[in-house]
């Protein structure tokens, strides 16, 4: 049963670093916690037959904890994790909470009469899915992509301290740019 | 390896997903917390795959769909934690309220 063990040896980590993450007073490695999580899954993804998308996965993961792990030592105190810490609320209903929807997920996996397996897995499902998401499934295609680019001017938005209307006025119009600092090396 | 195991192992990862974004404080747990819970549902979409319908390609789509809301997450969330720090010096969520019903 190779195949089983190596499915174990993955899922393990995969939920007992997600717990590590809200336990752990470092937020560093906190954050590598999530990351070993997250690279379980893409590990899992991989063996259940989806070499492309795993791959992406992990590669995903990989960058985002690193830029996360970046955010965490701007914006959080203690990164380095030198004195304990607890940064809950509500920690009680939040965990009544996750028993519920663990128990009512459980019961719907183990109790619902899933459906038999039809067809067999295409020979290079990448190919597939390639061509779904350039055929039928254009249209998610597309919406994703549109997603993305509301996404890159809403962040940049958002992020921006000072941006041109601020310098320059509501029209655009200031001759000179309202800066805190006046430029050039005479100050 | 069979459906069941890996959709429980999914709903795990969901749930202590879930626990972590109802309970942390700081907007970046809070960030990791929604990760975690996608992270499930990927796990669950690539199973169904396998294990329910692997001839369509449905499944595969529906990671594709995960693992954009995962990036389209992370970068929104950090802006808006960005911009929530510069204007007001807050990072955790129970000094951001005012939009509370």
């Amino acid at each position: 049963m190779p195949d089983d063990a190596v499915f174990w040896v993955l899922a393990v980590p995969a939920v007992a670093s997600g717990a590590m993450v809200f336990r752990l007073d470092s937020m560093a490695r906190a954050t590598y916690a999530l990351l070993l999580s997250l690279l379980c899954v893409g590990g899992l993804v991989i063996r259940l037959g989806l070499d492309y998308l795993g791959v992406v996965v992990i590669l995903m993961m990989t960058i985002e904890m690193a830029l996360m792990a970046v955010f965490m030592v701007m914006f959080m105190m203690n990164p380095a994790g030198l004195m304990p810490m607890s940064m809950l609320h509500n920690k009680r209903g939040a965990a009544a909470i996750c028993a519920g929807v663990f128990a009512l997920l459980a019961a719907g996996i183990l109790l619902a009469p899933w459906p038999r397996r039809r067809g067999r897995p295409d020979d290079d499902p990448t190919m597939a899915l390639g061509e779904s998401l350039m055929g039928p499934h254009m249209l998610t295609m597309m919406t994703l992509g549109l997603a993305l680019f509301t996404t890159i001017v809403a962040t940049v938005v958002l992020a921006t301290g000072r941006g041109r209307y601020d310098r320059f006025g509501d029209d655009l119009r200031a001759r000179r740019p309202a800066d805190p600092v006046r430029p050039g090396a005479r100050r | 390896m069979t459906l069941e195991p890996v959709l429980l192992v999914a709903a795990a990862l969901f749930c202590v997903g879930l626990f972590g974004a109802l309970s942390q404080q700081s907007v970046v747990m809070l960030m990791m917390g929604l990760e975690l819970m996608l992270g499930g549902v990927i796990l669950a979409a690539a199973a169904v795959w396998r294990f329910v319908a692997p001839a369509a390609t449905d499944g595969q789509v529906l990671v594709v769909l995960a693992v954009t809301v995962m990036a389209v997450e992370m970068a929104v969330g950090f802006a808006v934690v960005t911009a929530l720090f510069r204007t007001r010096e807050v990072d955790m969520t129970d000094d951001a309220a005012e939009l509370k019903g």
